[in-house]
């Protein structure tokens, strides 16, 4: 006991490591609920200025506007927890897009089977990222640029830049409401809420979940205590994959068409959206719950600005301030410590 | 080296206790570069071991391959008079061997207890665990509790980040990592060498007293008083091989240090062995 009480004495003298302690102590807990204030306080502002704002119809419409982002937010969460970053996600997800629907409608596929195989499509590419990243050891940033483009073109090409329409109604059921007290909700904003509460659950609540924040925070410390780092990188690309896929479908049911120009912005708005939500882009911090946050502040302020009136191009700007904002807070939250 | 030999490491008839761990003729070459070159090595049970030895003498690849992160070209183990080889560090930790890293090595973003099972998280009983994959977090930050208790490290909250810890109490948490789960080894490479004087003060300690828990301690270190403040005996390694094998209070620093240097020569303090190992 006495020694016990001599260390944390031995603590209390340490003035400056003290204070250089409580710091990072603060922060978890700081970037965790940063995100939620600021979508709380935009939405007390809008509501005070716009009448429509927190009208049922308009809450359902924001959304669904994050709908598809928010769905890509959580394959990328995944990918920056680990100290990655994937930019091919959107690129993915349209050609996954263009597959389902091309094989449903012009190549008369049981449009259930479509879905699926759009979906592996995605996880294959994600696969691919991964393998790329663990085998050869390339950065994320330059095979996710690399796949982005070959997906892109991938998607043009076998699309004949055609636009797919008159879908089956299996491909565009994530697109029917029901009522919820009078509002119409999607079938998809509750795919996308299970979704992220199922990954959620994963990463916290799972073995496989506390390796991907290891893997992301020390990959030394990881690999030393037995933990596959390169299995457990791939997995993760994989599964990201599989997500956008989701997204894929999402994208589809709520646009009802297959468009080969789809997502194009989507890879940086899936970024902004895991950034302002907390998750740090060192690695290895952060919340796929706090992504959700991120993509609704983009959608209110999206929203929001747009009731109020001001031009489209503000709302760019201020996703800039934002995104800069959410960066400088993690960095001051972590202080010195890396 | 024959494989088949079973003739006991040490060829002295006295009846010493089984070596924990124990390797004769280790050999690792990197091209043109011999790192080891016929390195031998015995760890008593009960005892602290202290490896010195100058930069470039080869320690850390020995004790690389006693933990199973490089595999040796040449030469054997022994794990409790049995030989064995590990094709990997987990190998080695399926084993029985844990070893704690100089550099700190935690995940400093998550807490005490999933640092302390990183890797060999416990699962919750049941449907939770079984098909959610659920782990137990309750039992891992109790368990982790009872296990810093142990070592007397005094936390408060097995939950708090590990980056709210002081360096001594980070190594802390990776010394009672490995004494929770080690069943015969601990290797301890440079723990002291990221700490200030208080911090190296108490990690000193907790080597001592995962000693006395009966795990026999292999202390890698550069820091001469506390290798000689808390070593059983000190395995003096130059030019890829032990040269010397000395007890801490029959021999001063300095003498160890020209040992270490090549200025004095240390051949005749392991003679026996030796001479077993010219005779293959």
């Amino acid at each position: 006991m006495s020694q016990i009480v001599n260390h944390e004495r031995l603590e209390v003298e340490g003035g400056q490591g003290d204070r250089a302690r409580a710091l990072p102590a603060l922060g978890p807990a700081l970037s965790a609920l940063a995100p939620l204030a600021a979508l709380l306080a935009a939405c007390l502002f809008f509501a005070v200025r716009s009448p429509r704002f927190l009208s049922g119809a308009n809450l359902s419409l924001i959304v669904q506007q994050v709908m598809v982002v928010g769905a890509l937010g959580v394959g990328q969460t995944l990918v920056i927890l680990t100290a990655g970053i994937d930019l091919s996600c959107g690129a993915v997800m349209a050609l996954g897009s263009i597959v389902m629907t091309d094989l449903a409608v012009n190549r008369g596929v049981n449009p259930i089977l479509a879905i699926l195989l759009g979906i592996l499509t995605c996880g294959a590419f994600g696969a691919l990222n991964g393998t790329l990243i663990t085998r050869i050891k390339l950065p994320p940033f330059i095979v996710t640029l690399g796949i982005l483009n070959v997906a892109f073109a991938l998607t043009h090409i076998y699309s004949g830049e055609q636009t797919i329409n008159n879908l089956p109604s299996q491909l565009i059921f994530f697109g029917n409401t029901f009522p919820i007290g009078g509002t119409d909700v999607t079938y998809g904003s509750v795919l996308l809420l299970i979704l992220f509460f199922a990954t959620w659950y994963v990463l916290r609540q799972t073995a496989a979940g506390r390796h991907v924040y290891a893997v992301g925070n020390n990959p030394e410390a990881a690999r030393l205590v037995g933990i596959p780092t390169q299995r457990l990188l791939l997995s993760v690309y994989a599964i990201a994959g599989l997500i956008y896929g989701i997204a894929a479908l999402l994208l589809v049911a709520r646009t009802q068409v297959g468009d080969p120009q789809a997502g194009q912005t989507d890879n940086l708005d899936s970024i902004t959206a895991v950034v302002i939500g907390g998750t740090s882009l060192f690695g290895g911090r952060g919340s796929v719950l706090g992504t959700l946050i991120g993509a609704l502040i983009v959608g209110v302020f999206r929203n929001g600005l747009q009731l109020i009136g001001v031009a489209a191009i503000y709302q760019v700007l201020i996703t800039g301030v934002l995104v800069i904002l959410a960066v400088a807070v993690d960095q001051l939250a972590r202080g010195r410590k890396r | 080296m024959i494989a088949s030999d079973s003739r006991p490491i040490m060829g002295a008839p006295d009846a010493r206790p089984t070596p924990v761990l124990a390797a004769r003729g280790l050999v690792k070459r990197y091209g043109a570069v011999t790192a080891m070159d016929g390195a031998d090595f015995e760890l008593l049970p009960n005892e602290i071991l202290a490896v010195i030895g100058d930069n470039g003498a080869g320690k850390s690849t020995l004790i690389k391959a006693l933990s199973g992160a490089i595999i040796p070209d040449e030469g054997e183990i022994m794990l409790d008079g049995r030989l064995v080889r590990f094709n990997s560090p987990l190998d080695a930790r399926r084993h029985g061997i844990e070893t704690v890293y100089q550099d700190l090595a935690v995940a400093p973003a998550l807490d005490i207890a999933d640092n302390l099972f990183l890797g060999r998280e416990l699962r919750r009983p049941g449907i939770l665990g079984s098909v959610f994959r659920m782990i137990d977090k309750p039992r891992m930050v109790a368990e982790s509790r009872t296990a810093m208790q142990d070592l007397k490290v005094g936390i408060r909250s097995m939950r708090q980040a590990v980056e709210t810890l002081s360096g001594g109490q980070r190594q802390g948490v990776a010394v009672a990592r490995s004494a929770t789960f080690a069943r015969h080894v601990v290797i301890m490479d440079e723990p002291t060498a990221a700490l200030g004087v208080k911090e190296t003060r108490m990690v000193l300690d907790l080597i001592l007293r995962v000693r006395d828990r009966g795990l026999p301690v292999i202390l890698i270190s550069h820091n001469m008083p506390n290798v000689f403040e808390v070593a059983d005996r000190v395995h003096i390694h130059r030019l890829g091989r032990r040269v010397a094998l000395i007890d801490p209070r029959s021999f001063s620093m300095s003498d160890a240090v020209s040992i270490m240097t090549g200025a004095m020569s240390g051949e005749q303090l392991i003679p026996t062995e030796r001479q077993a190992h010219r005779s293959d």
